[in-house]
């Protein structure tokens, strides 16, 4: 202990009779792990802001659509069957930890019009506050609808620009009346533009209001309608009628099964039923966990029996989860690649001045081994050398790293993440390249014959 | 007492295939407390016999003791620990670190010495010897800023910091101008008298030779004379080839003469 202590003395010693030299020995070093902090803080910042980008686009996000069935060979397709209750919504808001956010979806197509003009928009979608969150939506001209709207089915909507645009001509549409499907809906907010899916839908072309409005007077059940056995009862109530208007008239809110339906799925009868639900995971790494556990939670709110089949089906954007994740790991590896060869140049630095120094200093090392040094001595003193030289390099690449990163975020916006791991990394790795590069020259000082060494000129 | 004893040194360098004797069977003993002279011209041998001496290289055969321990037969990291040991080194030109005060210079060997020697320790025993060779006041001058005759009393003190019972002076005025070197030798004496160290002055100037109480000659790898001191040669005259038993003034009056041609 107190050998290494006075051997570290004599390195800062050795190397503080030759500053220039110890200097700019180190800036290979300095260079090579500021680089590597600073790519890793810049990659890591860009990095994360691809992933919040593609999440955006709902990569994140995860659907739970109702199940399907079959009569007498001809499938209904999923959706067929009404499954989804908006209390499965709000049981997977509670139990499922690896979710951020939770929406029932009630789905309409029909035509909106507002003074002269009528457009049908691309969907018209009942739900929750949450859905905003969910697809990363943002309102930017007035207020988003509240879990009291959905409680007492206010009629508001949020409209998307492509509405503001056919309906309202551009102008602000906050606070005047849309009629859907004839009933009024009064505009309070505008959603910011989001444009085309990756399927070229516009995403800008939507209306969202409070599920419980929709479903009451909207809609009924959308997906009941794509039903075709049930189609020509569903079809004669959504003529516009005044009942839904004034909705004294019973509302049928679920379809009716056949026998056969209903002995095979003996459920309870819901009062309301949701088109489907959907959620988004915290993370991409979430996704997996998410899916069980809504399964899970499903299959047991819905007591399917073991080896039963689900009579839901919960969905995720592979696709795009399989390109997040591409990104990412590419992004990882090219920095690595970087750092390391960086950190090579400034290793192979080391080594070159340091062969240098065992050259120049022959005598010196002839004069210490005359006095007693051993070959071990010496090796180990310019080890130290060696080692002090890259860590106080790293030391100061740290600063340099982080103050890089930091003036590329001031002045040019880039987003950067600080990462603790590279400094650790890089803090590891310039200790290793001074003992790795510096062995060689301090292996053959230490190789030296004294009475040659105490000769040399 | 004796502290050195040499027995038939032989040693051989390796050019190419040929074997190049240059020591050919080295018999001497030095006793301690002596001043000696080792003398001999270029050529002769005597650089190898020093390095022998100082242990800084073993011979190719025969026996080597220094001070009961039989040298010849040490690993390097031995010999390296004996040099530590027994051994002060002063040399021609010096050798100070640069850029480092005479005080942390003269300290510096005691970084290798086997038994840790404390900071404090070692930086009172650093003054002690700067004081004792005049230099108390400039501890912290860097050798650029000293100079010759100064440069050579930090190496002086340094070679003394680890208490070392024989000193080596090869060549120590070489870079000197007289007046220098005629203190830097009158110290060497007073150390000599004073603290009993024994010391070997390498040299091949009678003036230098002249402040020994014996020169040891060399010449073609042989000793010429004062192989054995007065002691030495009462002790026992064994198996000594080249090497003859006289006293040192007459060996110093062999040595003038000799020189006296040479130069």
């Amino acid at each position: 202990m107190i050998k290494s202590v006075k051997t570290v003395i004599t390195a800062v010693r050795a190397l503080r009779r030759n500053l220039m030299r110890a200097a700019l020995t180190t800036l290979g070093i300095m260079i090579g792990v500021g680089a590597v902090i600073a790519m890793m803080e810049i990659g890591n910042g860009s990095s994360q802001a691809i992933q919040r980008t593609v999440a955006s686009m709902g990569a994140n996000n995860l659907m739970v659509f109702p199940g399907n069935f079959s009569t007498r060979g001809v499938s209904s397709g999923t959706g067929g069957r009404v499954t989804l209750t908006p209390q499965d919504a709000e049981a997977i808001e509670r139990e499922c930890t690896a979710l951020k956010a939770v929406a029932p979806i009630v789905q309409s197509r029909t035509q909106l019009i507002y003074g002269r003009k009528n457009w049908v928009p691309n969907e018209i979608t009942g739900t929750t506050p949450d859905y905003l969150v969910v697809r990363e939506l943002e309102v930017v001209e007035g207020v988003p609808f509240e879990e009291r709207d959905v409680r007492s089915g206010n009629r508001v909507c949020l409209v998307g620009q492509t509405i503001v645009r056919e309906l309202f001509d551009g102008h602000s549409p906050v606070g005047h009346e849309l009629r859907i499907n004839n009933v009024a809906f009064k505009v309070i907010g505008v959603l910011g533009a989001k444009g085309a899916n990756m399927m070229g839908s516009d995403q800008d072309d939507v209306v969202i209001a409070p599920w419980t409005a929709i479903k009451a007077r909207v809609s009924g059940s959308s997906m009941a309608k794509t039903n075709q056995s049930a189609g020509a009862a569903a079809a004669a109530s959504s003529v516009n009628t005044l009942s839904n208007v004034y909705p004294g008239s019973k509302l049928e809110l679920y379809p009716e099964q056949s026998s056969i339906q209903t002995t095979n799925s003996p459920m309870q009868v819901r009062f309301v039923s949701i088109d489907r639900i959907s959620a988004s995971a915290i993370s991409a790494a979430d996704i997996e966990l998410g899916m069980t556990q809504i399964t899970e939670l499903l299959r047991e709110r819905h007591r399917i029996r073991e080896g039963a089949p689900d009579d839901f089906t919960v969905r995720n954007l592979t696709e795009f989860t399989n390109a997040l994740s591409g990104t990412t790991t590419l992004m990882t590896n090219l920095l690595l690649c970087v750092a390391l060869i960086s950190l090579v140049v400034g290793g192979v630095g080391i080594m070159n001045i340091m062969l240098v120094s065992v050259t120049e200093r022959t005598r010196e090392i002839g004069l210490r081994m005359a006095v007693g040094a051993r070959g071990q001595d010496i090796l180990r003193q310019f080890l130290a050398e060696a080692v002090v030289l890259s860590l106080i390099g790293g030391a100061i690449g740290i600063l340099l790293g982080v103050g890089a990163s930091w003036l590329v975020r001031t002045i040019l916006k880039w987003p950067t993440e600080s990462s603790p791991g590279a400094i650790v990394a890089a803090v590891a790795v310039s200790a290793t390249v001074g003992i790795v590069f510096g062995y060689y020259p301090a292996w053959k000082a230490s190789k030296l014959d004294p009475i040659e060494a105490l000769r040399y000129e | 007492m004796e502290l050195i004893n040499l027995q038939n040194v032989r040693k051989n360098y390796h050019l190419g295939e040929v074997d190049v004797p240059v020591l050919k069977g080295v018999s001497l003993s030095v006793n301690r407390g002596e001043l000696i002279a080792l003398m001999g011209a270029s050529g002769s041998g005597k650089s190898t016999l020093m390095n022998i001496l100082g242990c800084l290289d073993r011979p190719t055969s025969g026996s080597y003791w220094l001070d009961g321990h039989e040298v010849s037969i040490l690993s390097p990291d031995q010999r390296a620990t004996m040099r530590s040991q027994k051994i002060g080194f002063v040399f021609q030109s010096f050798n100070l670190l640069p850029r480092t005060s005479a005080l942390e210079n003269v300290m510096m060997p005691l970084t290798y010495a086997p038994r840790h020697v404390s900071d404090r320790e070692a930086r009172r025993r650093a003054k002690e010897l700067l004081e004792r060779v005049g230099l108390g006041d400039r501890m912290d001058h860097f050798p650029s800023q000293l100079s010759g005759g100064q440069q050579q009393r930090v190496a002086i003190a340094r070679s003394l910091v680890n208490r070392p019972p024989l000193l080596f002076a090869d060549e120590p005025t070489g870079n000197l101008d007289s007046r220098t070197s005629e203190e830097v030798l009158q110290m060497f004496q007073r150390l000599n008298a004073e603290e009993g160290i024994t010391i070997i002055l390498v040299t091949h100037e009678m003036e230098v030779a002249a402040h020994a109480r014996r020169a040891i000659r060399i010449r073609d790898g042989l000793i010429e004379s004062g192989a054995y001191g007065v002691h030495g040669a009462m002790d026992g005259v064994h198996g000594s080839k080249a090497g003859s038993a006289r006293p040192a003034a007459a060996a110093a009056a062999a040595g003038s003469k000799s020189t006296g041609g040479a130069a």
